[in-house]
């Protein structure tokens, strides 16, 4: 099968030695299984993320997304810009429609991006890598190469906010989404049901107000021990650090026992795909799931 | 910054609605609420803002000018995006949020030292020195917002979670001394200062 190519925008959080440097190992081997080739957009930028408005104001942001989407159109033309990381993605498809709907902005954006020698025309498309797995591959597509069904793992599947809102997946509910529960089943997991598979575990908020997000993680992680689940997942690298790092801190106030594994879908499937433990990324887990390392040690 | 505070007021007198739909982004959605309290519901940090969504859009209308630019509530916004996906009249609540704690900031009513203004800041300057977010430096502003003691008691008090994730390879001590960054870090300074630039001349700022 011919390759898909895809403008690839890492994000900060997913450089090297960065908090979700794990989840670009785990992805390597699930796209050379499923035949997509990302290839990195060449110096990209960040792209304000979640609280870049405080100080950042409106084109300033616009300047920053649209400086990625007019490298991706300029070295990468015909590519669908894909990002693994929800603020990442939703800044940039924001960015993209608005300039989009409003020719003004697109003309001012295009005067501040000409300091970076750069303009942008609108021909990028900007995707998640789930709508990717979803929408190009399928389910079927990703079920064809499991190798190692993930048989009596139970997972609480969580999809959290920004990969959900706004804009969400396609065909989905915004209040009940059922995509991750079935990429669960798709690797031969059991998905569980509980109730705050799209709580917000507090964002950027759980540096600025820590008690209030920690209310959110232990909510979050309870649910998914009191119905069964032995780890979360999730597609969002905010939601995995948050609800995995803190952990520990909500051990330490409120005397808990709380050590559930946080992991990537793309953690599982490289695992399902006949990964080992290093190209799935698990090294990089603060909490480990035994489970899965037995499974892909088999 | 309180000289562009006088400014406005000497602008737009007491008609604080329209100085919103002037100045804030997506300010002009504002009238649109129908004050059903949906999004007051539908907040994740609800029982911990001083005024919800809902308040704020009637405060705008009511004029409360002062009030509302003084509110912490914009500041406890995670953009979680469930007030937006909610809102009956599809007004998009968290782009208003946003841009009233972007407006309150830069004419300095915004309350000082609100822990998410000053983490939002820092963030921001972090990512335009190199067009990336260097993690290490952001984490290390965010402990010593508060002073050198404060900041040693941070910094120990999350030892053993920053130990966790050096030894998963996930926190990188060596970030300090440069790390990563854009090669044309210095065009993007400049793209962000023309945009910034346009923005003000567009919305009336002077400097």
């Amino acid at each position: 099968m011919a390759k898909k190519n895809y403008a690839f925008y890492p994000g900060c959080s997913s450089q090297k030695g960065a908090s979700a440097s794990n989840f670009v190992t785990s992805i390597g081997m699930m796209c050379d299984k499923l035949d997509i080739q990302l290839n990195e957009i060449p110096d990209w930028n960040c792209c304000g993320a979640s609280i870049g408005y405080g100080e950042g104001g409106e084109l300033p942001r616009l300047a920053l997304n649209a400086r990625n989407l007019a490298l991706a159109e300029k070295n990468l033309p015909g590519q669908d810009l894909v990002s693994g990381c929800p603020a990442c993605w939703l800044s940039t498809r924001e960015t993209a429609e608005r300039l989009h709907q409003h020719s003004d902005l697109m003309a001012e954006t295009n005067v501040a991006l000409k300091e970076a020698g750069l303009s942008f025309k609108g021909g990028v498309k900007a995707r998640h890598m789930v709508e990717v797995l979803i929408e190009d591959v399928g389910f079927a597509g990703m079920k064809a190469q499991v190798v190692k069904p993930l048989e009596g793992l139970k997972i609480a599947g969580y999809v959290g906010c920004q990969t959900n809102r706004p804009f969400g997946i396609a065909g989905e509910s915004f209040e009940n989404p059922m995509y991750l529960d079935k990429m669960i089943e798709t690797v031969g997991a059991e998905a569980v049901s509980y109730d705050q598979k799209v709580t917000c575990c507090g964002g950027a908020l759980a540096f600025s107000e820590p008690e209030k997000s920690q209310k959110q993680i232990r909510d979050i992680v309870e649910s998914a021990y009191d119905n069964g689940a032995e780890m979360i997942v999730t597609p969002c690298q905010l939601c995995q650090a948050n609800v995995e790092i803190y952990q520990s801190e909500i051990n330490k106030k409120h005397g808990t026992k709380l050590a559930m594994p946080v992991m990537y879908y793309s953690q599982l499937m490289t695992v399902a795909y006949g990964g080992n433990s290093k190209q799935a990324g698990l090294d990089g887990n603060i909490i480990h799931s035994q489970k899965l390392r037995d499974i892909a040690a088999k | 910054m309180s000289n562009q505070n006088q400014q406005a007021v000497a602008r737009y007198h007491n008609n604080f609605l329209r100085e919103v739909e002037e100045r804030v982004e997506d300010g002009d959605w504002v009238k649109m609420c129908m004050q059903c309290g949906v999004c007051a519901g539908s907040c994740p940090l609800g029982s911990a803002w001083e005024h919800t969504p809902q308040k704020i859009f009637m405060m705008i209308r009511a004029g409360k000018r002062d009030e509302v630019l003084k509110s912490d509530a914009m500041w406890m916004c995670t953009s979680c995006y469930n007030c937006i996906v909610r809102c009956p009249r599809k007004l998009p609540i968290t782009h208003i949020m946003h841009g009233l704690a972007n407006y309150a900031h830069r004419l300095d009513m915004a309350p000082k030292g609100q822990p998410t203004r000053v983490i939002a800041k820092l963030f921001w300057d972090n990512l335009v020195k190199t067009g990336r977010v260097n993690e290490l430096k952001f984490s290390l502003a965010m402990y010593f917002k508060d002073g050198f003691v404060q900041g040693i008691k941070n910094a120990m008090a999350m030892q053993s979670a920053g130990l966790s994730l050096v030894k998963a390879k996930r926190l990188n001590p060596m970030e300090i001394i440069g790390g990563h960054k854009c090669k044309d870090s210095s065009g993007i300074k400049k793209m962000i200062a023309r945009a910034r630039e346009i923005e003000d001349r567009k919305k009336g700022f002077t400097s």
